[in-house]
Formats: C-alpha cells, structure tokens, sequence
C-alpha cells in the first residue's frame, strides 16, 4: 500500500504553535508550563509526569496525529538549580508536515521518567543513549542498557562535570594541545 | 631467438647461477616467497576500510602484490591490516584476533586513529592500536590514498623478505611480546 | 519456486511438528566478520540454518562525536561530521554548515546553493554505488563492485579538484563554498556525466533482471510501510516499505524546490526493493545534477559573513579588520549567537538531523546527530527472526549500515 504525502503549503509556524498550545491547555491545563518558537519549531515545554500522557495524545488524537518521532536526545544544564536535566523529543506529522518540539525538565534528584517505547518502537534504542549518556532511568523499558559505550563504564560521560579526554592516558601531554 | 642474456631477472637475490640451476641462501628465497604471498586480514572499521576497499578494486589493485586473496579469518592470514578508529570496547577483539594468527605474522596500521587515535582524543578510543598489539608499519593519514597504503604494503614486503628465518623464537622477540603480556 | 526463503522456513517448522526438546545453537556474527561491512555485533540463536533470535551489540566504534562536538569551534565540527556517514561525506559537511547558517542567519547565494546540490548528489552517487555493489557481492557477483567502483574513483577526482580530498571531503564553508569549482572539476565532472549512465546501465543489466539475484532478494527481510514507520525508518529503506518521504521535498533546503525529480518507491520493503529505491536514486541524482549544471546562476559563491567565512588573503595582509576575523577564524575564537536549532537533509541513509544549542560561546553547548542509521537498525533482529542466515547477511547490506553513523 502507498502512502501518499503531500508537502502541505505550510501553515505558518504561529498558527501551528497556537493551534497546539490551545489544544494543550484545554485538554492537559498546566501540565504545558510555557512555550515560544525557536526558529522555525515551537517549542512546548511540559511537566515530566505529563510527558507519556501528552505524546500519547499528540500521536493518537485525530486532530493531531504527530506519528512519527524523528528523535529524542537528553542535555545536561548544571547551571540551572533544580531543573540540570531535560529531555527534547521531536514530533513530526508527516501528512500535513508540521514539525514540533517538547522538552521536559528535572532535577538531578529525580531523573526517573516512564518509557514511551509502548507510544513509538523507535524510542527503544533512543531512550537508551539518553540512559547510556547521561542516567536517565526510563521505566518500563524492555531492555535499559548501555548501548554505546562499554557495560563496564560506571559513569554516563555526556554530563558536563566529565572530561572528554580519557583520564589515563600518558602518551599526550596536555600543554601541547592548548589544555 | 632469445638467449639467457635477452631475459634479466630484477630484484633477484646474490647467488651463484650456472646452467638450470640458482644457488642461494634458503632465506633469501624464503623471504622472497612470503613477500610476494601474504594473505591479509582486513579488520576494516571505519572510513580507512573504504580507501581500502578503493585500495582493492580495479583501479590501485592490490592483487598486484599477490594480495589476491584476502582472508578474513585469522587462522590462515599473514597481514593483519588494522584500518579505522579502534575503540576500548574493540579493543579485547582484535587482542584475540591477533593472538589466533600464527607465526610469522605482520601488522600494518593503517591511518591516523590506528596508529595514535587520530582526531579522536576522548574517553572511548583506544589511542594507538600499538597500546595491545605490537605493530609492524605504520601509514599516517585520515584517511591515506590508495597510494601511501600500497607504500605501506611494499614496506611490510620488505620486512617479510629481509626477515631472517629464526627471528620469531629469538629472545629479544620473545621479550617484546612479554612486553605486550602476549606469549 | 525456488529461493523464497522466508517462506522455505516456515513450511518445514509446521509440516515436522517436532515433538523433543529443540537444540538451539548460538552462532556469534561479528564484530569482525566478512560480510558485515561495519562492526558490530548480533548473537543468534540458531535453529540449524534458521535465526530463532537475534541480539544486537553495537558501540564497537562510539567515538564520541557528541562529547567532541562540544570543545571543538563550529568550522572544526565539520572534519568531525565527515566521519559519520564516510561514504557520502559532503551530505553531512553540507548539512551541518546549514544548520550553522540557519543559527546565525546567514542567506547563502544561489550559486551556491546549487554548487552545494551538485555535490551532494554525487555524493549520494558515491553512497548508493557502494551499497549496492555490495548487495551484489553478497549474493556472490564481484563484478559489478569491480566495475563501478572505477566510476567511484571519477567522483573522488572531481571531490579532489574542489577540495583536495577523496573520502573525508571537509568540502564547503559556513556560508557558501571555499572556492569555485576550476576549469578541471566542471571538465570531469560533465566527462563523468556523459560516461556514468553507460557504466551504470551495465550494471542494471547484469545484476537487476538476473534471475540469481531476483531469487535471494525477493522477500528477503521484508518490513511493512506501518512497522517502518514506527521503527523510524527514513530514506532509501522506508521509501522501500512504500512511503514517499523525503527531506528534500519535505523541507526543501538549498534550492531543492528548483528542480524537478522523482522519488522511487517500493512496494515490499525487501532487499529487491532497496536495491532498486537506490538504484533508480542514482538515475535522479544524475537528473538534478544536469539540471543543476544547466541552470547554474552566476554570483559568488560564498555569503558575506567574515565572522565565519575566511576573508581574502590580500584583506588579511592589508587590513586590520580582515586580520583579526583571520585570526579568529582559525583560533576558532569566534562567538556564536545564542540559539536552538534543528535543521536536516536527506543522506544517503535517510533524514540526517543536526540539534544545535548554542549558549553564545566559542563551541556548541550541546549538538545532537539524529542519525538515520542508528534509528533504523534497532529493527534488524525482528527483521531477521524467522529467516536464514543467509537473508540476513543480504538484509543487513540492502539495509546500508555506516558503522560510523551507527555509533558516531
């Protein structure tokens, strides 16, 4: 079976933020904690026990129907107290060709967040890498493990506190290369 | 009609010639006979591997070299080509391919991130293959031409043929592989 | 009908009804392995010549391109971004200097732009010749590697009279192009246009109506348009499944919208399919070259941005101003606006994402790779359960797995 998609003329990137930002306020209130436009995405950002509740409704509702995940990534923020971690999904609809962003914040605390792996297969290898990279524990995951790096390492080497460099080398000294 | 003096053997080793028959030392044939013969191994990882795959094809042909035959297990290759970034999770892999090859065995390092980690300075990459295994050429680059991997090849030739029969049980060989915790 | 593989063995699990304990055996495919082009790792249980289950392990070559990402300056990125997908190099150095620009806001002229696409459909070129000459190779035909990876050869002559490099390209600027292509590179590139469609024609007759190839490619590692979707899938190996997806048409970037192409797709998503998807790629990717070659505006081919783009050597000696853009240019000390960006273009894989957030300074806070490869083969082992061996090797080149965009 085809699928047929059409490039929609696009509707204005505005319009498409009010759209989803009324669309989540009235069904999820103040779960949605603010929104903007970067660029050309808007950009929701929600509470992190929403965050199943509100992709599920994003991909299945007939209004909104963002069925595709392009992709999902964690960042480390150590200068925000209370909110280091955050999490960035990214939601396409591909029959009307809108693109959105959602971003959920947590403290080092509590970086413990359902598995949306039950929403999109996708998000499978995904949540891994965000786990592998900086310890998110995603639960209900099928199979929470380091994917990239070596199931020896007992730290997760994107937060910021860690060095690029391996520790233990001794056959580069560090003057020459400006560090 | 051609005489023995129209055809002119090159490269041919000293030795005593008569009618039928070329007397010389059994290294120097044995050495010819491995230069000319080595089955390598492509351990192949990442952008290197495909320079070597262009290094294999039709055009930079590596056959030339009698490397017609590449072999991918380790039992039966002579070259172990190291081409690409070696990561710390690799590592204990290639540890154990190069401990299943036999003896005479060569290794060649083929670009930047074998032979030190190249660009890559972090956490994950083994900084130089020449960290576990001991190596025998080296060919810098990120990645090298077709050409400086033939160089690095006819180099490896010429260590296989100067190489003299017993220099695999002899002690300074057998301490550099202590060296490397390899017996 | 010989060869339908899948189907071979399903009929003999029902039709033996055996009733003793099974003995499974494991077989380790990889890391170092022949036949799959790339390390990494799947642990079968085997069923005699049948896959039961299949376990992935990769990260054998995690370089960390993220972590690295953020302590190099944004022109020194590019070397990096080179070695995810390195058979199509200039598509990521390409992408990711469009991403830069659209954080900086920087509107690059149109001769540019289609210098830009010209490169980067040879380079898709680059990245289809090789995966398909290795799906033929794993069926057992050398030959169609041999012949056309000459023509492989062609392009990285043109890729070298613009940038001095075969494979790791570093080709561009943010902001435009380093140079105008020269009087060689335009020569062997319309050499290279008039001679490929001979070479490649021969390679469709040799490989795509043969009756070997047909039998072990059809119905090897079928997936469905939905499961595709779900998984993730983009490029050559959804537009397989049956979906017409593509960055280009999308979200045109770089003048796209000014050429006139069509996407093939497939029907069952199995290794005939993509084979076919990148073969029928390569006769549109050298559609929008001509039309590119044709159409080319005059203008200069780099934008005016000398915070980024590395001002006239005669500026440099002459002026003070040139001078120090120079040496921050290269000291890699130039400040960066503040911003979150996320621009993509089609690889020779699928949607190659860039996830930018600059907090202002000299590097980028944070830079994700939304790597098609990556998303992608998460759905090999349910690919291949149920299958031969065999049909998973094929499977796993039709796929088209980079290892280095896999693990980046």
């Amino acid at each position: 079976m085809h699928h047929e998609l059409e490039p929609s003329a696009s509707t204005s990137i505005i319009e498409l933020h009010d759209h989803v930002k009324e669309t989540l306020v009235s069904k999820f209130g103040t779960s949605l904690i603010r929104s903007q436009i970067d660029y050309d995405f808007p950009v929701f950002i929600i509470e992190k026990n929403a965050v199943h509740d509100i992709l599920s409704f994003l991909k299945n509702d007939e209004g909104m129907k963002y069925d595709f995940l392009t992709t999902m990534c964690g960042i480390h923020y150590p200068e925000n107290k209370g909110e280091e971690f955050a999490l960035m999904y990214q939601l396409h609809n591909m029959q009307k060709n809108h693109r959105i962003r959602i971003k959920t914040f947590m403290s080092t605390a509590d970086i413990n967040m359902p598995t949306i792996t039950d929403i999109w297969l996708t998000a499978n290898w995904m949540e891994r890498e965000a786990f592998d990279f900086y310890g998110f524990k995603f639960s209900g995951h099928p199979d929470l493990r380091r994917i990239l790096n070596m199931d020896e390492m007992n730290y997760h080497p994107m937060r910021k506190e860690y060095a690029l460099e391996d520790a233990g080398r001794d056959d580069k000294a560090d003057k020459y290369f400006g560090r | 009609m051609i005489t023995s003096v129209d055809i002119r053997s090159e490269h041919q080793p000293a030795g005593l010639e008569g009618q039928g028959f070329f007397a010389t030392n059994l290294d120097k044939v044995v050495g010819l006979a491995r230069a000319n013969s080595l089955w390598p191994l492509p351990f192949a990882t990442s952008c290197c591997g495909i320079e070597f795959m262009a290094t294999m094809a039709s055009h930079y042909d590596l056959s030339r070299f009698g490397m017609e035959r590449l072999s991918f297990s380790p039992r039966q290759a002579d070259l172990l080509m190291v081409m690409g970034t070696i990561s710390k999770k690799m590592g204990p892999i290639l540890r154990q391919v190069y401990e299943q090859m036999a003896e005479p065995k060569w290794v060649l390092s083929m670009g930047a991130c074998a032979s030190s980690g190249g660009i890559f300075d972090t956490y994950s990459v083994l900084q130089g293959i020449d960290r576990i295994i001991p190596v025998d050429v080296y060919i810098p680059g990120c990645p090298p031409r077709p050409e400086q991997v033939l160089d690095g090849i006819l180099k490896i030739q010429e260590l296989a043929k100067s190489e003299g029969r017993n220099r695999r049980e002899s002690p300074e060989y057998k301490a550099m592989l202590a060296k490397y915790g390899l017996e | 009908m010989r060869g339908v593989s899948g189907n071979i063995g399903q009929t003999f699990a029902t039709a033996t009804e055996v009733t003793e304990q099974k003995d499974y055996s494991i077989l380790n495919l990889g890391p170092t392995h022949p036949a799959t082009h790339g390390i990494f790792q799947n642990v079968l249980t085997m069923d005699g010549e049948l896959i039961v289950k299949a376990v992935p392990t990769i990260g054998y070559i995690h370089r960390a391109f993220e972590k690295l990402a953020e302590h190099r300056p944004y022109n020194q990125i590019t070397p990096i971004t080179d070695r995810l997908n390195y058979c199509s190099s200039p598509i990521n150095n390409m992408g990711w200097h469009m991403t830069v620009e659209k954080l900086i806001g920087c509107e690059v002229p149109k001769r540019a732009q289609y210098l830009r696409v010209i490169i980067m459909e040879l380079s898709r070129i680059t990245d289809h010749i090789v995966c398909d000459t290795v799906i033929a190779v794993d069926t057992g035909a050398m030959t169609g590697f041999l012949y056309l990876f000459q023509w492989r050869e062609k392009i990285y002559e043109i890729f070298e009279e613009i940038c001095g490099a075969r494979l790791t390209t570093n080709i561009g600027r943010i902001g435009g192009m380093e140079r105008d292509f020269n009087e060689k590179a335009w020569a062997k590139l319309h050499a290279f246009m008039k001679e490929f469609p001979a070479a490649l024609h021969e390679f469709d007759k040799l490989v795509t109506r043969n009756r070997i190839f047909i039998d072990r490619t059809m119905k090897c590692g079928a997936i469905s348009a939905e499961k595709a979707l779900a998984f993730g899938f983009t490029g050559p190996n959804l537009r397989a499944a049956g979906v017409d997806y593509d960055v280009r048409v999308m979200n045109p970037y770089s003048s796209y919208q000014d050429f006139e192409f069509d996407i093939p797709v497939g029907t069952n998503g199995d290794t005939y399919d993509r084979y076919m998807v990148r073969l029928e790629e390569m006769w549109q990717s050298m559609r929008i070259i001509e039309q590119a070659i044709k159409n080319m505006p005059d203008g200069k081919f780099h934008a005016e941005v000398p915070e980024f783009y590395l001002p006239p050597k005669e500026d440099v000696y002459s002026k003070m101003e040139a001078l120090i853009y120079h040496f921050k240019i290269v000291m890699g000390e130039t400040d960066v606006p503040k911003g979150e960006v996320y621009h993509s273009v089609e690889g020779g894989n699928g949607e190659l994402g860039f996830y930018l957030i600059s907090d202002g300074g000299r590097t980028p806070y944070r830079l994700h790779f939304r790597r098609p490869c990556y998303i992608y083969y998460q759905a090999y082992s349910s690919m291949i359960e149920g299958g031969m061996l065999s049909d998973a090797i094929l499977t796993m080149s039709s796929m088209n797995v980079i290892a280095g965009e896999l693990d980046a």
